[in-house]
Protein backbone atom coordinates (compact mmCIF):
# COMPACT_ATOMS: atom_id res chain seq x y z
CA UNK A 1 0.00 0.00 0.00
CA UNK A 2 1.39 3.36 -0.92
CA UNK A 3 0.92 6.87 0.34
CA UNK A 4 1.10 10.22 -1.43
CA UNK A 5 4.83 9.76 -1.72
CA UNK A 6 5.13 8.95 -5.41
CA UNK A 7 4.47 10.76 -8.64
CA UNK A 8 5.19 9.41 -12.11
CA UNK A 9 7.61 9.55 -14.99
CA UNK A 10 6.01 12.69 -16.39
CA UNK A 11 7.98 14.67 -13.80
CA UNK A 12 11.23 13.30 -15.27
CA UNK A 13 10.18 14.30 -18.77
CA UNK A 14 12.76 17.07 -19.07
CA UNK A 15 15.60 14.97 -17.69
CA UNK A 16 14.71 12.10 -20.02
CA UNK A 17 14.88 14.43 -23.03
CA UNK A 18 18.30 15.55 -21.83
CA UNK A 19 19.43 11.95 -21.55
CA UNK A 20 18.02 10.58 -24.79
CA UNK A 21 17.67 13.64 -26.99
CA UNK A 22 14.03 12.89 -27.62
CA UNK A 23 10.69 12.81 -25.85
CA UNK A 24 10.59 9.65 -23.74
CA UNK A 25 7.42 9.73 -21.64
CA UNK A 26 5.51 7.92 -24.37
CA UNK A 27 8.28 5.34 -24.84
CA UNK A 28 8.01 1.96 -23.19
CA UNK A 29 10.33 0.49 -20.62
CA UNK A 30 10.40 -3.11 -19.44
CA UNK A 31 10.97 -4.16 -15.85
CA UNK A 32 13.90 -6.51 -15.48
CA UNK A 33 12.32 -8.15 -12.45
CA UNK A 34 8.74 -8.93 -13.46
CA UNK A 35 8.65 -8.14 -17.17
CA UNK A 36 5.88 -5.54 -16.91
CA UNK A 37 5.98 -2.98 -19.72
CA UNK A 38 4.87 0.58 -19.13
CA UNK A 39 5.43 3.90 -20.82
CA UNK A 40 8.02 5.95 -19.00
CA UNK A 41 5.33 8.50 -18.14
CA UNK A 42 3.41 5.84 -16.23
CA UNK A 43 6.31 4.55 -14.14
CA UNK A 44 6.15 5.41 -10.45
CA UNK A 45 8.74 8.00 -9.42
CA UNK A 46 9.92 9.07 -5.97
CA UNK A 47 11.42 12.53 -6.06
CA UNK A 48 11.79 13.29 -2.35
CA UNK A 49 15.04 11.46 -1.77
CA UNK A 50 18.80 11.85 -2.21
CA UNK A 51 18.10 10.80 -5.80
CA UNK A 52 15.11 10.30 -8.09
CA UNK A 53 13.94 6.69 -8.01
CA UNK A 54 11.79 5.19 -10.77
CA UNK A 55 9.97 1.99 -9.81
CA UNK A 56 7.91 -0.56 -11.69
CA UNK A 57 4.22 0.10 -11.04
CA UNK A 58 3.57 -3.65 -10.92
CA UNK A 59 6.31 -4.98 -8.65
CA UNK A 60 8.06 -1.87 -7.23
CA UNK A 61 11.47 -2.96 -8.55
CA UNK A 62 13.89 -0.07 -8.88
CA UNK A 63 14.25 0.57 -12.62
CA UNK A 64 16.17 3.84 -12.72
CA UNK A 65 17.97 5.98 -10.17
CA UNK A 66 19.17 9.50 -10.95
CA UNK A 67 21.71 10.86 -8.50
CA UNK A 68 23.08 14.37 -8.87
CA UNK A 69 26.75 14.22 -7.90
CA UNK A 70 28.33 17.66 -8.11
CA UNK A 71 27.87 18.74 -11.73
CA UNK A 72 26.90 15.39 -13.22
CA UNK A 73 23.88 13.17 -12.94
CA UNK A 74 24.65 9.51 -12.49
CA UNK A 75 22.03 7.32 -14.15
CA UNK A 76 21.61 3.76 -12.93
CA UNK A 77 19.32 1.47 -14.93
CA UNK A 78 20.55 -1.85 -13.59
CA UNK A 79 17.10 -3.45 -13.31
CA UNK A 80 15.51 -1.95 -16.43
CA UNK A 81 15.44 -4.73 -18.99
CA UNK A 82 15.04 -2.38 -21.93
CA UNK A 83 13.75 1.00 -23.07
CA UNK A 84 12.49 1.95 -26.52
CA UNK A 85 13.77 5.13 -28.11
CA UNK A 86 12.24 6.83 -31.14
CA UNK A 87 14.44 7.10 -34.20
CA UNK A 88 13.77 9.19 -37.27
CA UNK B 1 1.23 18.62 -36.12
CA UNK B 2 3.86 19.45 -33.54
CA UNK B 3 5.95 16.35 -33.18
CA UNK B 4 6.68 15.08 -29.73
CA UNK B 5 9.25 12.56 -30.81
CA UNK B 6 11.54 14.95 -32.65
CA UNK B 7 15.14 14.72 -31.63
CA UNK B 8 16.23 17.97 -30.06
CA UNK B 9 18.16 19.59 -27.30
CA UNK B 10 16.09 20.89 -24.41
CA UNK B 11 17.59 24.16 -23.30
CA UNK B 12 16.70 26.64 -20.62
CA UNK B 13 15.42 29.91 -22.04
CA UNK B 14 14.75 33.16 -20.23
CA UNK B 15 11.04 33.90 -20.31
CA UNK B 16 9.44 37.18 -19.36
CA UNK B 17 6.27 37.43 -17.32
CA UNK B 18 3.87 39.42 -19.46
CA UNK B 19 0.60 38.73 -17.69
CA UNK B 20 -0.81 37.56 -14.38
CA UNK B 21 -4.37 36.36 -13.87
CA UNK B 22 -5.81 35.59 -10.44
CA UNK B 23 -7.80 32.41 -10.96
CA UNK B 24 -8.81 31.83 -7.34
CA UNK B 25 -7.62 33.03 -3.94
CA UNK B 26 -4.93 30.36 -4.07
CA UNK B 27 -4.12 30.03 -7.77
CA UNK B 28 -2.73 32.27 -10.45
CA UNK B 29 -2.14 31.94 -14.15
CA UNK B 30 1.12 33.29 -15.44
CA UNK B 31 1.51 34.38 -19.05
CA UNK B 32 5.08 33.91 -20.19
CA UNK B 33 6.71 35.25 -23.31
CA UNK B 34 9.06 32.47 -24.41
CA UNK B 35 11.39 33.59 -27.20
CA UNK B 36 11.77 30.97 -29.88
CA UNK B 37 8.81 28.90 -28.70
CA UNK B 38 7.94 26.33 -31.39
CA UNK B 39 4.50 25.48 -30.07
CA UNK B 40 3.13 22.72 -27.89
CA UNK B 41 0.42 20.13 -27.56
CA UNK B 42 -2.28 20.09 -24.87
CA UNK B 43 -1.12 18.15 -21.83
CA UNK B 44 2.53 19.10 -22.13
CA UNK B 45 4.31 20.96 -19.37
CA UNK B 46 7.25 23.25 -18.83
CA UNK B 47 9.99 23.08 -16.23
CA UNK B 48 10.61 26.30 -14.30
CA UNK B 49 13.93 26.92 -12.59
CA UNK B 50 14.51 29.54 -9.92
CA UNK B 51 17.94 30.50 -8.61
CA UNK B 52 18.51 32.37 -5.36
CA UNK B 53 21.39 34.81 -4.89
CA UNK B 54 23.29 32.23 -2.85
CA UNK B 55 23.11 29.82 -5.77
CA UNK B 56 20.34 27.64 -4.34
CA UNK B 57 18.15 26.31 -7.16
CA UNK B 58 14.66 24.94 -7.20
CA UNK B 59 12.97 23.38 -10.19
CA UNK B 60 9.31 22.49 -10.69
CA UNK B 61 7.09 21.35 -13.55
CA UNK B 62 3.85 23.15 -14.44
CA UNK B 63 1.29 22.10 -17.01
CA UNK B 64 0.58 24.49 -19.84
CA UNK B 65 -2.99 25.69 -19.49
CA UNK B 66 -3.87 26.95 -22.96
CA UNK B 67 -3.18 26.31 -26.65
CA UNK B 68 -0.09 27.72 -28.28
CA UNK B 69 -0.37 31.43 -29.10
CA UNK B 70 2.82 32.44 -30.86
CA UNK B 71 5.48 32.78 -28.17
CA UNK B 72 2.96 33.14 -25.32
CA UNK B 73 2.75 30.23 -22.90
CA UNK B 74 0.27 30.20 -20.01
CA UNK B 75 0.72 28.09 -16.89
CA UNK B 76 -1.55 27.92 -13.85
CA UNK B 77 0.06 27.56 -10.43
CA UNK B 78 -1.80 26.50 -7.29
CA UNK B 79 -0.43 27.40 -3.87
CA UNK B 80 1.02 24.41 -2.08
CA UNK B 81 0.93 24.64 1.73
CA UNK B 82 4.47 24.97 2.97
CA UNK B 83 5.73 25.04 -0.59
CA UNK B 84 8.78 26.91 -1.71
CA UNK B 85 8.24 27.73 -5.37
CA UNK B 86 4.47 28.18 -5.58
CA UNK B 87 4.39 30.98 -2.95
CA UNK B 88 7.06 32.81 -4.93
CA UNK B 89 5.22 32.44 -8.23
CA UNK B 90 1.85 33.39 -6.76
CA UNK B 91 2.77 36.07 -4.22
CA UNK B 92 6.09 37.58 -5.30
CA UNK B 93 6.29 37.40 -9.09
CA UNK B 94 5.39 40.58 -10.98
CA UNK B 95 4.98 41.47 -14.63
CA UNK B 96 8.39 42.10 -16.10
CA UNK B 97 10.14 39.46 -13.99
CA UNK B 98 12.20 36.93 -15.90
CA UNK B 99 12.39 33.23 -15.10
CA UNK B 100 14.10 30.25 -16.67
CA UNK B 101 11.82 27.89 -18.55
CA UNK B 102 12.35 24.80 -20.67
CA UNK B 103 9.88 22.87 -22.73
CA UNK B 104 7.51 21.78 -24.00
CA UNK B 105 7.85 18.41 -22.31
CA UNK B 106 5.57 15.43 -22.54
CA UNK B 107 4.48 12.82 -25.04
CA UNK B 108 2.41 10.42 -22.99
CA UNK B 109 -0.12 12.63 -21.22
CA UNK B 110 -1.04 14.64 -24.32
CA UNK B 111 -4.08 15.01 -26.56
CA UNK B 112 -4.75 16.64 -29.90
CA UNK B 113 -8.06 16.58 -31.75
CA UNK B 114 -6.50 14.32 -34.37
CA UNK B 115 -6.23 11.57 -31.74
CA UNK B 116 -10.01 11.30 -31.61
CA UNK B 117 -12.39 10.76 -28.77
CA UNK B 118 -14.72 10.84 -27.02
CA UNK B 119 -12.64 12.60 -24.40
CA UNK B 120 -13.07 11.92 -20.69
CA UNK B 121 -11.20 14.39 -18.51
CA UNK B 122 -10.93 13.78 -14.75
CA UNK B 123 -8.97 16.20 -12.59
CA UNK B 124 -8.35 16.64 -8.88
CA UNK B 125 -7.41 20.09 -7.63
CA UNK B 126 -4.79 21.66 -9.88
CA UNK B 127 -4.74 18.43 -11.88
CA UNK B 128 -7.33 20.10 -14.06
CA UNK B 129 -4.74 22.41 -15.63
CA UNK B 130 -3.56 20.08 -18.45
CA UNK B 131 -7.14 18.91 -18.90
CA UNK B 132 -8.27 22.51 -19.41
CA UNK B 133 -5.55 22.82 -22.04
CA UNK B 134 -7.09 19.81 -23.80
CA UNK B 135 -10.60 21.23 -23.56
CA UNK B 136 -9.44 24.65 -24.78
CA UNK B 137 -7.67 22.98 -27.70
CA UNK B 138 -10.83 21.08 -28.63
CA UNK B 139 -12.87 24.28 -28.53
CA UNK B 140 -10.30 26.37 -30.39
CA UNK B 141 -10.23 24.15 -33.45
CA UNK B 142 -14.00 23.75 -33.46
CA UNK B 143 -13.78 19.99 -33.13
CA UNK B 144 -17.01 18.08 -32.56
CA UNK B 145 -15.43 15.47 -30.32
CA UNK B 146 -17.58 14.83 -27.25
CA UNK B 147 -15.96 15.89 -23.99
CA UNK B 148 -16.93 15.17 -20.41
CA UNK B 149 -14.95 17.17 -17.87
CA UNK B 150 -15.21 16.14 -14.23
CA UNK B 151 -13.28 18.07 -11.62
CA UNK B 152 -12.88 17.40 -7.94
CA UNK B 153 -12.17 20.35 -5.64
CA UNK B 154 -12.30 20.96 -1.93
CA UNK B 155 -14.76 23.86 -2.13
CA UNK B 156 -16.41 26.04 -4.79
CA UNK B 157 -13.91 28.86 -4.41
CA UNK B 158 -11.11 26.50 -5.37
CA UNK B 159 -12.59 25.40 -8.68
CA UNK B 160 -10.24 26.57 -11.43
CA UNK B 161 -11.62 28.20 -14.58
CA UNK B 162 -15.15 27.95 -13.18
CA UNK B 163 -16.72 30.80 -15.17
CA UNK B 164 -15.18 29.71 -18.45
CA UNK B 165 -16.24 26.10 -17.86
CA UNK B 166 -19.77 27.20 -17.10
CA UNK B 167 -19.91 29.11 -20.38
CA UNK B 168 -18.43 26.22 -22.37
CA UNK B 169 -20.81 23.76 -20.80
CA UNK B 170 -23.71 25.98 -21.81
CA UNK B 171 -22.59 27.12 -25.24
CA UNK B 172 -20.43 24.40 -26.75
CA UNK B 173 -22.05 21.35 -28.22
CA UNK B 174 -21.12 18.03 -26.65
CA UNK B 175 -19.13 19.54 -23.79
CA UNK B 176 -20.36 18.44 -20.37
CA UNK B 177 -18.86 19.91 -17.23
CA UNK B 178 -19.41 18.53 -13.74
CA UNK B 179 -17.78 19.47 -10.45
CA UNK B 180 -17.70 17.50 -7.26
CA UNK B 181 -16.75 19.07 -3.94
CA UNK B 182 -15.04 17.04 -1.28
CA UNK B 183 -14.92 19.26 1.82
CA UNK B 184 -17.38 22.12 1.75
CA UNK B 185 -20.39 22.94 -0.33
CA UNK B 186 -22.96 25.70 -0.15
CA UNK B 187 -26.65 25.06 0.23
CA UNK B 188 -28.26 24.39 -3.08
CA UNK B 189 -24.99 23.29 -4.72
CA UNK B 190 -26.07 21.84 -8.07
CA UNK B 191 -23.08 19.55 -8.53
CA UNK B 192 -21.83 16.52 -6.65
CA UNK B 193 -20.49 16.44 -3.12
CA UNK B 194 -18.11 13.56 -2.50
CA UNK B 195 -14.81 12.08 -3.69
CA UNK B 196 -14.90 10.60 -7.16
CA UNK B 197 -15.85 6.93 -6.91
CA UNK B 198 -16.93 4.10 -9.19
CA UNK B 199 -20.61 4.94 -8.84
CA UNK B 200 -19.98 8.55 -9.87
CA UNK B 201 -18.03 7.37 -12.89
CA UNK B 202 -20.77 4.92 -13.83
CA UNK B 203 -23.33 7.70 -13.62
CA UNK B 204 -21.42 10.51 -15.27
CA UNK B 205 -18.41 9.33 -17.27
CA UNK B 206 -18.48 7.80 -20.73
CA UNK B 207 -19.08 4.06 -20.52
CA UNK B 208 -16.33 1.64 -21.42
CA UNK B 209 -18.30 0.66 -24.52
CA UNK B 210 -17.92 4.19 -25.89
CA UNK B 211 -14.14 3.69 -25.77
CA UNK B 212 -13.22 7.16 -24.60
CA UNK B 213 -9.70 8.44 -24.21
CA UNK B 214 -9.45 9.06 -20.46
CA UNK B 215 -7.03 11.52 -18.92
CA UNK B 216 -6.72 11.49 -15.12
CA UNK B 217 -4.59 14.10 -13.37
CA UNK B 218 -4.12 15.30 -9.83
CA UNK B 219 -2.64 14.21 -6.51
CA UNK B 220 -1.50 10.60 -6.47
CA UNK B 221 -4.31 9.19 -4.28
CA UNK B 222 -6.90 10.78 -6.61
CA UNK B 223 -5.23 9.39 -9.71
CA UNK B 224 -4.80 5.91 -8.24
CA UNK B 225 -8.44 5.73 -7.11
CA UNK B 226 -9.91 7.06 -10.36
CA UNK B 227 -7.67 5.13 -12.76
CA UNK B 228 -8.29 1.91 -10.85
CA UNK B 229 -12.03 2.51 -10.91
CA UNK B 230 -12.02 3.19 -14.66
CA UNK B 231 -10.21 -0.03 -15.42
CA UNK B 232 -12.53 -1.94 -13.06
CA UNK B 233 -15.45 -0.50 -15.05
CA UNK B 234 -14.00 -2.02 -18.20
CA UNK B 235 -12.00 0.78 -19.75
CA UNK B 236 -8.90 -0.51 -21.52
CA UNK B 237 -5.78 0.42 -19.55
CA UNK B 238 -4.08 1.78 -22.65
CA UNK B 239 -6.93 4.27 -23.02
CA UNK B 240 -6.52 5.58 -19.46
CA UNK B 241 -3.63 7.99 -19.16
CA UNK B 242 -2.45 9.39 -15.87
CA UNK B 243 -0.39 12.23 -14.52
CA UNK B 244 0.35 12.40 -10.82
CA UNK B 245 1.15 15.65 -9.09
CA UNK B 246 2.80 15.44 -5.69
CA UNK B 247 2.49 17.74 -2.73
CA UNK B 248 6.09 18.59 -3.46
CA UNK B 249 5.11 20.11 -6.77
CA UNK B 250 4.99 23.51 -5.13
CA UNK C 1 25.55 31.14 -14.73
CA UNK C 2 21.82 30.68 -14.26
CA UNK C 3 19.55 33.69 -14.11
CA UNK C 4 19.01 34.93 -10.57
CA UNK C 5 15.30 35.08 -9.77
CA UNK C 6 14.52 38.40 -8.14
CA UNK C 7 13.71 37.91 -4.47
CA UNK C 8 13.70 34.11 -4.53
CA UNK C 9 15.20 32.34 -1.54
CA UNK C 10 14.95 29.08 0.35
CA UNK C 11 11.94 29.32 2.65
CA UNK C 12 12.32 26.86 5.43
CA UNK C 13 15.66 27.78 6.95
CA UNK C 14 16.07 28.99 10.53
CA UNK C 15 19.05 30.55 12.23
CA UNK C 16 21.35 28.36 14.32
CA UNK C 17 24.77 28.60 15.96
CA UNK C 18 27.37 27.98 13.28
CA UNK C 19 29.28 25.41 15.31
CA UNK C 20 26.24 23.10 15.23
CA UNK C 21 25.83 23.22 11.47
CA UNK C 22 28.05 20.95 9.35
CA UNK C 23 29.51 22.39 6.14
CA UNK C 24 27.00 22.91 3.34
CA UNK C 25 23.96 22.38 5.57
CA UNK C 26 21.09 24.69 6.53
CA UNK C 27 18.87 24.32 9.57
CA UNK C 28 15.15 23.74 9.26
CA UNK C 29 12.31 23.59 11.73
CA UNK C 30 10.47 21.19 9.44
CA UNK C 31 10.99 17.45 9.35
CA UNK C 32 11.09 16.66 5.61
CA UNK C 33 9.93 13.23 4.56
CA UNK C 34 12.31 11.60 2.11
CA UNK C 35 11.61 8.22 0.62
CA UNK C 36 12.96 6.01 -2.14
CA UNK C 37 9.86 3.87 -2.30
CA UNK C 38 6.40 3.14 -0.94
CA UNK C 39 5.92 3.45 2.81
CA UNK C 40 5.74 -0.06 4.20
CA UNK C 41 2.87 -0.57 6.60
CA UNK C 42 4.09 -3.00 9.23
CA UNK C 43 1.70 -4.19 11.91
CA UNK C 44 3.15 -4.45 15.36
CA UNK C 45 1.97 -8.05 15.71
CA UNK C 46 4.02 -8.91 12.62
CA UNK C 47 7.06 -6.79 13.51
CA UNK C 48 10.33 -8.37 14.44
CA UNK C 49 13.97 -7.34 14.52
CA UNK C 50 16.82 -9.76 13.84
CA UNK C 51 20.52 -9.40 14.47
CA UNK C 52 22.74 -11.84 12.56
CA UNK C 53 26.44 -12.08 13.40
CA UNK C 54 29.22 -13.02 11.01
CA UNK C 55 29.28 -16.50 12.61
CA UNK C 56 25.61 -16.99 11.76
CA UNK C 57 24.33 -16.52 15.29
CA UNK C 58 20.88 -14.92 15.30
CA UNK C 59 18.84 -13.07 17.88
CA UNK C 60 15.31 -11.87 17.22
CA UNK C 61 12.88 -9.72 19.14
CA UNK C 62 9.17 -9.30 18.67
CA UNK C 63 7.68 -5.86 19.23
CA UNK C 64 6.73 -6.68 22.80
CA UNK C 65 10.18 -8.13 23.48
CA UNK C 66 11.88 -5.05 22.04
CA UNK C 67 9.70 -2.75 24.12
CA UNK C 68 10.53 -4.74 27.24
CA UNK C 69 14.24 -3.96 26.83
CA UNK C 70 15.71 -0.96 28.64
CA UNK C 71 15.17 2.12 26.46
CA UNK C 72 16.26 5.69 26.70
CA UNK C 73 15.13 9.13 25.69
CA UNK C 74 17.73 11.25 23.99
CA UNK C 75 18.15 14.49 22.07
CA UNK C 76 20.34 14.70 18.99
CA UNK C 77 20.94 16.79 15.89
CA UNK C 78 20.29 15.11 12.54
CA UNK C 79 21.85 15.96 9.18
CA UNK C 80 20.45 14.90 5.81
CA UNK C 81 22.65 14.67 2.74
CA UNK C 82 20.06 16.76 0.88
CA UNK C 83 21.41 19.61 3.01
CA UNK C 84 18.84 20.10 5.75
CA UNK C 85 19.78 19.74 9.39
CA UNK C 86 17.38 19.59 12.30
CA UNK C 87 18.67 20.38 15.76
CA UNK C 88 17.57 19.09 19.15
CA UNK C 89 15.35 16.28 17.93
CA UNK C 90 14.04 14.07 20.72
CA UNK C 91 13.71 10.33 20.41
CA UNK C 92 13.05 7.21 22.40
CA UNK C 93 14.69 3.91 21.58
CA UNK C 94 16.80 0.93 22.52
CA UNK C 95 20.55 1.33 22.23
CA UNK C 96 22.11 -1.03 19.68
CA UNK C 97 24.64 -1.87 22.41
CA UNK C 98 21.75 -3.44 24.34
CA UNK C 99 20.83 -5.59 21.33
CA UNK C 100 24.42 -6.78 20.85
CA UNK C 101 25.11 -7.34 24.55
CA UNK C 102 25.35 -11.15 24.58
CA UNK C 103 26.68 -11.64 21.08
CA UNK C 104 30.39 -11.14 21.52
CA UNK C 105 32.11 -9.69 18.48
CA UNK C 106 29.45 -9.68 15.75
CA UNK C 107 31.72 -8.65 12.85
CA UNK C 108 33.41 -5.47 11.66
CA UNK C 109 30.72 -4.16 9.31
CA UNK C 110 26.96 -4.18 9.35
CA UNK C 111 24.20 -3.90 6.78
CA UNK C 112 21.00 -2.45 8.16
CA UNK C 113 17.99 -3.95 6.39
CA UNK C 114 14.49 -2.51 6.16
CA UNK C 115 11.01 -3.58 5.24
CA UNK C 116 10.59 -2.60 1.59
CA UNK C 117 14.14 -3.58 0.69
CA UNK C 118 16.18 -0.53 1.73
CA UNK C 119 19.70 -1.20 2.97
CA UNK C 120 22.59 0.87 4.26
CA UNK C 121 26.10 -0.16 5.34
CA UNK C 122 28.07 1.01 8.36
CA UNK C 123 31.17 0.02 10.35
CA UNK C 124 30.20 -1.83 13.53
CA UNK C 125 32.18 0.76 15.48
CA UNK C 126 29.64 3.37 14.36
CA UNK C 127 26.59 1.57 15.72
CA UNK C 128 28.13 0.71 19.09
CA UNK C 129 29.50 2.68 22.04
CA UNK C 130 26.27 4.61 22.49
CA UNK C 131 26.20 5.91 18.92
CA UNK C 132 23.10 4.18 17.60
CA UNK C 133 19.59 3.15 18.56
CA UNK C 134 16.56 1.35 17.28
CA UNK C 135 14.16 4.26 17.74
CA UNK C 136 10.39 3.89 18.08
CA UNK C 137 9.46 7.27 19.52
CA UNK C 138 9.92 10.77 18.14
CA UNK C 139 8.98 14.03 19.82
CA UNK C 140 7.03 12.30 22.56
CA UNK C 141 4.86 10.15 20.30
CA UNK C 142 5.15 6.82 18.49
CA UNK C 143 7.29 7.18 15.38
CA UNK C 144 5.03 7.88 12.38
CA UNK C 145 5.19 5.50 9.42
CA UNK C 146 6.34 8.27 7.08
CA UNK C 147 9.35 8.84 9.32
CA UNK C 148 10.19 5.17 9.57
CA UNK C 149 7.80 3.78 12.16
CA UNK C 150 7.22 1.38 13.87
CA UNK C 151 11.00 1.64 14.33
CA UNK C 152 13.99 2.99 12.52
CA UNK C 153 17.72 2.82 13.03
CA UNK C 154 19.10 6.07 14.38
CA UNK C 155 22.77 6.91 13.82
CA UNK C 156 22.84 10.69 14.20
CA UNK C 157 26.59 11.25 13.84
CA UNK C 158 26.38 10.18 10.17
CA UNK C 159 24.21 11.52 7.34
CA UNK C 160 20.62 10.60 7.96
CA UNK C 161 20.32 8.12 5.08
CA UNK C 162 22.26 5.79 7.37
CA UNK C 163 19.37 5.93 9.86
CA UNK C 164 17.39 3.29 8.01
CA UNK C 165 13.63 3.72 8.21
CA UNK C 166 11.42 0.68 8.83
CA UNK C 167 14.45 -1.22 10.04
CA UNK C 168 13.99 -4.98 10.32
CA UNK C 169 17.46 -6.12 11.24
CA UNK C 170 21.22 -5.79 11.33
CA UNK C 171 23.33 -8.23 9.37
CA UNK C 172 27.00 -8.26 10.34
CA UNK C 173 29.92 -9.32 8.18
CA UNK C 174 33.65 -8.76 7.88
CA UNK C 175 33.45 -6.93 4.58
CA UNK C 176 31.96 -3.55 3.75
CA UNK C 177 29.45 -3.80 0.92
CA UNK C 178 27.42 -0.82 -0.31
CA UNK C 179 23.78 -0.47 0.60
CA UNK C 180 21.08 1.26 -1.44
CA UNK C 181 22.27 4.88 -1.71
CA UNK C 182 25.90 3.85 -1.42
CA UNK C 183 25.56 1.76 -4.56
CA UNK C 184 24.03 4.74 -6.36
CA UNK C 185 26.99 7.00 -5.64
CA UNK C 186 26.72 8.06 -2.03
CA UNK C 187 29.61 7.75 0.40
CA UNK C 188 30.24 4.48 2.25
CA UNK C 189 30.82 6.26 5.56
CA UNK C 190 29.01 9.62 5.39
CA UNK C 191 30.48 11.93 8.04
CA UNK C 192 28.63 15.27 7.75
CA UNK C 193 31.48 17.16 9.40
CA UNK C 194 33.84 16.02 6.64
CA UNK C 195 31.08 16.54 4.08
CA UNK C 196 31.34 12.95 2.88
CA UNK C 197 28.29 12.99 0.64
CA UNK C 198 29.46 11.03 -2.42
CA UNK C 199 31.86 8.17 -3.12
CA UNK C 200 35.32 9.59 -3.31
CA UNK C 201 34.64 12.64 -1.16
Amino acid sequence: MSTQSHVDGNVLGGMLIEMFGAEMTDRRGCCGECGAMNTMGAMHVYVDAPGDVMRCPACQAVLMVLTRIESVVRVNMAHMAWIEVAVE
Amino acid sequence: MVGTAVSRRLTWIVAEVVGLIDETATARSIVLHCPGWVGHVAGQHVDIRLTAEDGYQAQRSYSIAAPADGEKVVITVELVDGGEVSPYLIEDLIVGDRIEVRGPIGGYFVWEPGRGGPLQLLGGGSGVVPLMAMLRARVEVGSDISVRYLSSARSPDRILYRAELERLGREARDVDVLHTLTREHPDGWPGLTRRVDAEMLEDHAFGAGEEPLCFVCGPTPFVEAVATALVALGHRPDRVKTERFGPTGG
Amino acid sequence: MALISRGFRRRDRVDAPAERVPPGQYVTADFPVLSAGPTPLVRLEDWDFTVTTVDGAERSWSWDEMRALPSESFTVDIHCVTKWSKLDTTWEGVSVDTLLADLGDPGTFVMARSHGGYTTNLPTADVTGGKAWVAFGYDGAPLAAEHGGPARLLVPHLYFWKSAKWVSGLQFSNSDRPGFWESYGYHDYGDPWLEQRYQGD
